[in-house]
């Protein structure tokens, strides 16, 4: 069964088209990188997904299940969960509190102390998070999601602003992960994209400009084109 | 400790004081009560209503009549004060939950003003705008007179302790620090799988009911009930009290509104032109002491803390 699949979404904002019949879908235990351009429509298709806007057209199946209508909170406890764009955590409170209210959700909650070591940030476990730096406020995005035990995590733009040396850490976070967990991804770190996608799907003006395995979009006339310029690897900006 | 030995000051006070100064720490007690609930909704939740008093005043308006047309039971009218209180947060909290930000203070404030208007125009059942005068204080099965300010006093400070104590387990369980998720991002709660609206709606019903149980201390302090404690004026009083006295703790409201009671208590016996005064302590509030009296406390309290320990690390170097 695919672990997760959209159909025909379509969504407008006023006349902008943002989405236009957009399909694809992901095998259980599939690694998916969404790349494109600035206003591909790769935010709004993920604030599809989690729920947080609707559709003007289209579904979101998750397992099979026709997810569209339903709200974000019952597709998190369907095993759907998100990082975001822009950091949005418990700024006042500790990391501590942060990743409890996290698990909290979880019917046999797993302690906070086994969770966060296995992170590396035990040490900033009662510093406020907003006094974290952006870079540890970005592995905390990964933490959340991660503390909500998800069977299939949408990361969007997990190494937005943080040094090369910080990616790196969030790359092998991300890496680390189980492999039965499903995992979209919006990236434009093409290193980042490369070593852990194992398919590609690249959105260009609110469609599906092309979708395949990695070596298939590396190679792609048309995807350097519009994406990835012609030296083949460097981000265009 | 510190609320123990707060507490025994409480229960001490009235050895040292004149009947007058205790009536207005029961005042203060009872509005310490409305400002902790409404900081449930502004300090915990983040939502800043604009219609508490609408709470109070219906908590104080059921058992005022009840009490007036011969209840004499206090229990029976304390339990339908709150009742009420509870009941009409339940059919508002549907209804205001919806919005957030700018427009939730404004649809708060239209409901707060319509129930005002309606106590207003409903003459037969109010007392409209002459209000209800005259209440006799009821009851309690206490072998107590309640027309004695020190028994009364107690019976008022033991509501508020016990009151005091289940909203603090509430902020300290699960579900309140879940609300303290909402106000910090309603939207990372909802995609960590938490139904933030039913969460909200828990916290509007439960400061309801505590402003409803406020309501009925007051009126049975008072003996008299008049529209003006429906009045957005007396919600935007508590607002200002939770904000002096530190939002987001259940102490520091409590103490705003007995700073605010005694400070307006103080400088109305100078002028009539009290709330000038009000005005311009509330903006040096907002400019020098943005976390209220309980931000102060907190922080005194880390400065001994900080100092110990450094103390400690000499001793030890």
């Amino acid at each position: 069964m695919k672990a997760l699949a959209v159909k025909g979404l379509t969504k407008s904002f006023g006349g902008l088209k943002v989405l236009q019949n957009v399909a694809f879908s992901l095998e259980s235990g599939e690694r998916r990188a969404i790349i494109g351009p600035n206003g591909a429509g790769k935010t709004t298709l993920f604030n599809i997904i989690s729920g947080t806007i609707q559709p003007d057209a289209g579904e979101v199946l998750l397992f099979g299940k026709n997810i569209t209508r339903i709200s974000t909170h019952r597709r998190s406890r369907l095993g759907l969960a998100r990082t975001f764009q822009k950091n949005n955590l418990f700024f006042n409170l500790s990391l501590l509190d942060n990743i409890n209210l996290a698990l909290l959700i979880n019917k046999i909650p797993s302690s906070p102390q086994s969770f966060i070591k296995k992170w590396d940030l035990w040490d900033k476990r009662d510093t406020r998070v907003g006094e974290l730096s952006y870079g540890e406020q970005r592995q905390v995005e990964l933490l959340l999601a991660l503390a909500q035990l998800p069977r299939i995590l949408l990361l969007d733009e997990p190494t937005a602003g943080i040094s090369p040396v910080e990616t790196e850490v969030i790359a092998a976070m991300i890496n680390a992960l189980p492999r039965d967990i499903t995992i979209l991804i919006i990236e434009h770190d093409m290193d980042v994209v490369f070593n852990l996608a194992d398919r590609i799907t690249v959105l260009h003006l609110g469609r599906v400009f092309y979708e395949g395995d990695l070596e298939s979009v590396k190679s792609d006339q048309r995807v350097k084109e519009v994406y990835l310029g012609t030296d083949g690897g460097e981000v265009r900006s | 400790m510190g609320w123990l030995a707060a507490l025994l000051a409480l229960v001490l006070l009235p050895l040292a004081m004149e009947p007058y100064g205790l009536s207005l720490v029961t005042q203060a007690l009872i509005f310490g009560l409305l400002a902790m609930s409404l900081d449930i909704l502004i300090g915990y939740a983040g939502l800043v209503s604009l219609n508490h008093a609408t709470f109070f005043g219906v908590g104080a308006y059921t058992a005022g009549i009840l009490f007036y047309h011969g209840l004499t039971n206090f229990w029976v009218g304390a339990a339908a004060g709150i009742t009420a209180a509870a009941l009409l947060s339940m059919l508002l909290g549907l209804l205001v939950l919806r919005s957030s930000g700018p427009y939730f203070l404004m649809i708060t404030l239209a409901f707060g003003q319509m129930i005002f208007a309606l106590a207003w125009k409903w003459r037969s059942l109010t007392g409209g705008d002459d209000g209800l005068a005259g209440i006799p204080r009821p009851e309690t099965g206490l072998p107590l007179s309640m027309w004695d300010s020190q028994n009364f006093y107690f019976l008022v400070l033991a509501l508020f302790a016990a009151s005091f104590l289940i909203l603090s387990w509430f902020v300290r369980s699960p579900r309140g620090k879940c609300i303290v998720g909402i106000r910090e991002s309603e939207s990372r709660m909802q995609a960590l799988g938490y139904n933030t609206r039913s969460l909200k709606y828990l916290a509007y019903v439960l400061a309801g009911g505590f402003a409803g149980l406020a309501g009925v201390l007051h009126v049975y302090y008072n003996g008299f009930i008049s529209p003006q404690e429906l009045n957005w004026t007396t919600s935007g009083l508590v607002i200002l009290m939770v904000i002096i006295g530190g939002a987001g703790t259940l102490a520091g409201p409590a103490a705003g509104a007995a700073v605010i009671l005694i400070l307006q208590n103080l400088i109305s016996s100078y002028t009539d032109r009290w709330p000038l005064f009000m005005g311009v302590i509330f903006v040096i509030c907002v400019m020098y002491a943005r976390n209220g009296i309980a931000g102060y406390a907190v922080k005194i309290r880390d400065k001994g803390r900080i100092k110990n320990e450094s103390l400690g690390s000499e001793r030890s170097h």
